[in-house]
C-alpha cells in the first residue's frame, strides 16, 4: 500500500513539474525556431547578394569578344577578352583533377576499407589529410613554387596543377572514407562468400555503391580549387597568351580577375565582372557535366544477356 | 513431414560386401559431408564455440537451433572461414570436407571454400547498384569467368533453382533491390547458387521475412537438399522441424545434442534439449 502511494505521489509530482514546463517549452520551440530561420537567413543572404551582384554588373560585359579574343592593349574600350584565361582555368582545373582525385580516392579507399581502426599509419594519415585542408593556399602556393618553379626554372602548368592538386586531395581523402564507411558491412559480406578478392570486393562492388557520393567530393575539390589564387600566382604567373606548353606559364580566370581588377580603368573592371560570373558558370557547368557522365550509367544497367 | 532416413541412412551402410573395418571407417567418413573436428572459436578472449565435433551429412537439411548467443550462427560463419573476417576473431580446429580437405589447414585458401561453401544471410544483400543479371552473375564475372553463353545458362539454372526465374525473367535488368524482401532473398539464393558450392550455408535466412515468403524458402530447401547439402541456422523450432532432416542443439557455445530431427524433437535424450525444444527457456 505505502509503495503504491510512493509511486503514484512520484507520479503526481512529475506530472505537475512537466505541466508547468510545457508552456514554457512551447515558447522556447518557437524560440529556436526564429533562431533557426535567421540562420538560415544570414547563411543564405550575403551569398545571393553577391551571386546577385557578380550577375548585375558582369552580365552586360559578356560578348563573343570577351570569350574568345585574348587580352588587348590595356585602357583601349575594346580591347579583347579572357579566352586564355578560361582555356587556362580549364587546363590547369583539368591536371589538378588528373593527379588529385586518383589519389585523394585511393588514399579514402585505403582509410575506410584497408585500415579503418586506430593504428598508428591510419590515424597519422587522417591527421594529415585534415591539417592539409586548412592550410592556406598560399603556403601551399609558396610550396609549388619551391619544388617546382625553382627547379625546373620556370613558371608553368605543372607547378599550377601540382598545387591545386594539393589543395584538392585531402579534400577528396575525407569525402570518399566518410561515403565509404556508410556503404553497409552486409554488401562486403554478400561480395566475400560469394569468394571474391577483396580489392575486387572494394573497386567493383563498395566503390560503386558509393559512387555518387564520391564524385560529389570531386566535384566540391573543383569548385574549391577553380577559385584560388594565391597558389597561382606563384606558381602559373598568368599571360596574355593562349596555353603553350605544359612547362610555360598559362593564364587563369581567378588570376585575370585579380588583374583586371587592380588595373584603374573601367573597361578593364567591367571585364574583370565579366570574368567572375564566366568562372561561376564554368564551375557550375564542369559540376554539372561531371554528374550526368558518371550517371548516365547509374540505373539504365544493360544486362549482358541475349 | 521430415523425411527420417533419406541420405546417409539408406542402409548402404550395411552392405554386406563391405563388411572390412577400415573400408567400413573410410566409406564412414566419406559419406560425412562436412565433418567438424573439436572446434573452438574465439572473439578477442570470449569463447564463442567449444569443442565442437559434429558430422553433416551430404543431401540433407541440417538445422541448428538454440536460444540467442549459444554460438549458432558463429558455428556456420566457421565453416565458410568467415568468422575470422571480424576484426579479432579467431578459431581453431578442424573442418572436414568430403573427407579429404581440411578447410582450416595453412595450406588452403579461405577464399576459394567460400566457392564451394555457399552463404546465405538473414537479411537479404543483393548488391545495390547491379540489376538482377548482373547480382546473380556477380559471383561467377567477378571470379574471372568470360563466357557468355555459360554465365547465361548459369543465371538461367540459378534463378530456377532458387523458385525465382518465372517471377523475373522478363525484368532481369530491373534493380536488384526493387524486388521486394522475399524475392530479395531468393535472389540472394540463386546468386550463392550460381557459385555451383556443394555445401550452402543459410544464417536465419527467413527471419527477416513474412510467413508466405518464409514458406516458399523452405519450399526450396527440401528440392535444394537433393542437390546439396543444406545447413541452416534457425531460431524457429518449428521451422526446424518442418524443414531439416537431421537437427543440433547447441546451448552456450556447447553441442549438446544432435541426430535425426524426429528423434530430437520426440525423443530428446538430454534434459537440457527437452527444456529447450518444449519451450521452457529461450
Amino acid at each position: 500500500m505505502h509503495e503504491n502511494e510512493q509511486i503514484s505521489g512520484n507520479r503526481r509530482k512529475i506530472q505537475d513539474i512537466m505541466l508547468r514546463h510545457s508552456s514554457k517549452r512551447r515558447l522556447m520551440d518557437k524560440i529556436v525556431s526564429a533562431l533557426a530561420v535567421v540562420g538560415v537567413l544570414a547563411a543564405i543572404v550575403p551569398l545571393a547578394s553577391i551571386l546577385l551582384e557578380v550577375i548585375k554588373n558582369g552580365a552586360s560585359a559578356i560578348t563573343i569578344e570577351l570569350v574568345t579574343q585574348p587580352p588587348g592593349a590595356m585602357a583601349s574600350a575594346t580591347s579583347g577578352g579572357i579566352a586564355p584565361a578560361i582555356q587556362g582555368t580549364l587546363i590547369v582545373i583539368g591536371l589538378a583533377t588528373l593527379i588529385g582525385a586518383p589519389v585523394g580516392i585511393l588514399t579514402g579507399i585505403f582509410l575506410s576499407e584497408f585500415a579503418p581502426g586506430n593504428g598508428l599509419f591510419p590515424s597519422a594519415v587522417r591527421l594529415f589529410s585534415d591539417v592539409l585542408i586548412g592550410l592556406p593556399s598560399v603556403v601551399i602556393g609558396i610550396v609549388g613554387y619551391l619544388t617546382i618553379v625553382l627547379t625546373t626554372g620556370s613558371f608553368s602548368v605543372l607547378a599550377g596543377a601540382f598545387s591545386l592538386s594539393i589543395i584538392m586531395i585531402p579534400i577528396v581523402v575525407r569525402i570518399t572514407e566518410e561515403t565509404l564507411k556508410i556503404v553497409p558491412n552486409s554488401i562486403r559480406e554478400a561480395g566475400q562468400s560469394l569468394g571474391i578478392a577483396k580489392w575486387k570486393i572494394t573497386l567493383f562492388i563498395v566503390l560503386k555503391s558509393a559512387k555518387s557520393g564520391v564524385i560529389t567530393g570531386i566535384v566540391l575539390a573543383i569548385s574549391r580549387i577553380a577559385g584560388e589564387t594565391a597558389p597561382l600566382i606563384m606558381t602559373i604567373l598568368g599571360t596574355s597568351l593562349f596555353f603553350s606548353s605544359f612547362t610555360n606559364p598559362v593564364d587563369a580566370l581567378p588570376l585575370r580577375i585579380w588583374r583586371l581588377a587592380s588595373q584603374p580603368y573601367d573597361s578593364a573592371h567591367s571585364q574583370g565582372w565579366g570574368a567572375a560570373l564566366i568562372l561561376i558558370i564554368v564551375v557550375m557547368i564542369l559540376s554539372m557535366a561531371l554528374r550526368l557522365l558518371t550517371q548516365r550509367k547509374g540505373f539504365k544497367v544493360k544486362a549482358s544477356h541475349v | 513431414m521430415t523425411p527420417e532416413n533419406e541420405g546417409f541412412l539408406d542402409g548402404s551402410l550395411l552392405n554386406p560386401s563391405s563388411k572390412k573395418g577400415n573400408d567400413l571407417h573410410l566409406k564412414q567418413e566419406q559419406r560425412h559431408k562436412v565433418s567438424i573436428k573439436n572446434l573452438d572459436a574465439w572473439f578477442g578472449t570470449k569463447q564463442a564455440l567449444k569443442n565442437i565435433n559434429l558430422d553433416i551429412k551430404p543431401n540433407a537439411a541440417t538445422a541448428i537451433i538454440g536460444p540467442s548467443g549459444c554460438g549458432k550462427t558463429t558455428l556456420i560463419r566457421c565453416l565458410n572461414r568467415m568468422h575470422e573476417m571480424t576484426p579479432g576473431a579467431t578459431a581453431k580446429g578442424h573442418i572436414i570436407i568430403d573427407g579429404d580437405v581440411d578447410i582450416y589447414d595453412k595450406s588452403v585458401d579461405p577464399v576459394i571454400i567460400k566457392r564451394r561453401i555457399g552463404m546465405v544471410f538473414q537479411k537479404p544483400n543483393p548488391f545495390p547498384t547491379m540489376s538482377i543479371y548482373d547480382n546473380v552473375s556477380a559471383g561467377l564475372k567477378l571470379n574471372g569467368v568470360k563466357d557468355k553463353r555459360l554465365i547465361n545458362d548459369i543465371v538461367k539454372e540459378s534463378l530456377e533453382g532458387a523458385a525465382l526465374w518465372d517471377e523475373v525473367k522478363d525484368e532481369l535488368d530491373k534493380p536488384g533491390i526493387g524486388l521486394s524482401g522475399g524475392q530479395q532473398q531468393r535472389l540472394c539464393i540463386a546468386r550463392a547458387l550460381a557459385m555451383q558450392p556443394e555445401v550452402l550455408l543459410m544464417d536465419e535466412p527467413t527471419s527477416a521475412l513474412d510467413p508466405i515468403a518464409s514458406s516458399k524458402i523452405e519450399e526450396l530447401v527440401h528440392v535444394l537438399k537433393k542437390e546439396l547439402t543444406i545447413i541452416t541456422v534457425t531460431h524457429n523450432m518449428l521451422q526446424a522441424a518442418r524443414v531439416s532432416d537431421y537437427t543440433a542443439f547447441m546451448y552456450l557455445g556447447e553441442l549438446i545434442e544432435y541426430g535425426s530431427t524426429s528423434q530430437i524433437f520426440k525423443t530428446p535424450q538430454k534434459e537440457l534439449t527437452e527444456r529447450y525444444i518444449s519451450g521452457k527457456f529461450g
